[in-house]
């Protein structure tokens, strides 16, 4: 493969509307990603960013395509490490699909995220973290509350 | 362990719920070796996964549902070819459910100190 991929699937007891408002909302967001937030007014074509805790811009890039409560595509940059920023923007793609017939509710969240080269320190670099925040994700939405408060230094 | 397998996936949507699914799918050496493969290259096809292991292409395909099934592995068409990804994602939710509640600083110590020795064996 040409390309470095990822595919993380978390199935969610929500609605799809609860899960788009998850993703889009700075002030729920800090609570399932490590304190990080995104910015941006989630147009198509609009500027995006994704903030650290203490206001440093971490990556950013434009929204690509937006659909909700389905679909959202940004265009992603790496902003602060160079080796990485070198790398070229990258391309993250939200899929929200409701699993029929269950009761309560439940959606299926998909993250892709895919750079057009072999072998990304990017793709490897962001692929470490999706996993804890979807996790959070999922448990925030579920139960109210987190499972892991802070990054964990090896991620 | 085919019959038991179809059987297995028959009933799974419909009677095992997740946590059972997801540890039933790590309870079988095949499927521990295909979540290994995909680690050290994602996004492979049937094909390529079936060149390292010694069983049949369906056996491979039973494997691979019954990992879908639990979602330890997403998968993706790119044109006609079917792509598997490791999903680590479940296997995050366990570790936040059945370890890290559970962990205490000296089983790591504990856990270095076993790796040390063995790998002082080699």
């Amino acid at each position: 493969m040409n390309k470095s991929t990822f595919v993380y699937v978390t199935f969610i007891r929500t609605t799809p509307e609860r899960l788009w408002s998850a993703l889009t909302t700075a002030e729920f967001m800090k609570q399932y990603w490590f304190g990080m937030h995104c910015e941006s007014d989630w147009k198509l074509g609009s500027p995006w960013k994704l903030v650290f805790e203490d206001g440093r811009i971490a990556d950013s890039g434009e929204i690509v395509e937006v659909d909700p409560p389905k679909r959202l595509i940004i265009r992603w940059q790496n902003h602060w490490k160079e080796e990485l920023k070198a790398e070229g923007p990258s391309l993250c793609t939200f899929e929200i699909e409701s699993v029929p017939d269950v009761s309560p509710a439940a959606v299926k969240l998909s993250v892709t995220h895919a750079i057009d080269r072999p072998e990304s320190k990017f793709i490897q670099a962001v692929s470490g973290g999706w996993p804890q925040i979807l996790s959070n994700l999922k448990s925030l939405l579920e139960t109210g509350e987190i499972a892991v408060k802070a990054r964990s230094k090896t991620a | 362990m085919q019959v038991f397998t179809c059987i297995l996936l028959g009933q799974v949507k419909h009677c095992m719920n997740q946590p059972d699914l997801l540890f039933k799918a790590l309870a079988d050496p095949s499927r521990r070796t295909l979540l290994d493969l995909l680690h050290a290259t994602d996004g492979q096809t049937l094909s390529q996964l079936c060149e390292h292991l010694e069983m049949t292409r369906q056996s491979v395909t039973q494997h691979l549902e019954l990992l879908e099934a639990a979602n330890l592995v997403a998968t993706r068409w790119r044109g006609r070819e079917k792509l598997h990804f490791l999903n680590p994602v479940p296997l995050q939710d366990i570790y936040e459910r059945w370890i890290r509640k559970f962990e205490k600083p000296r089983l790591k110590a504990l856990h270095d100190l076993k790796r040390r020795l063995e790998e002082g064996k080699k």
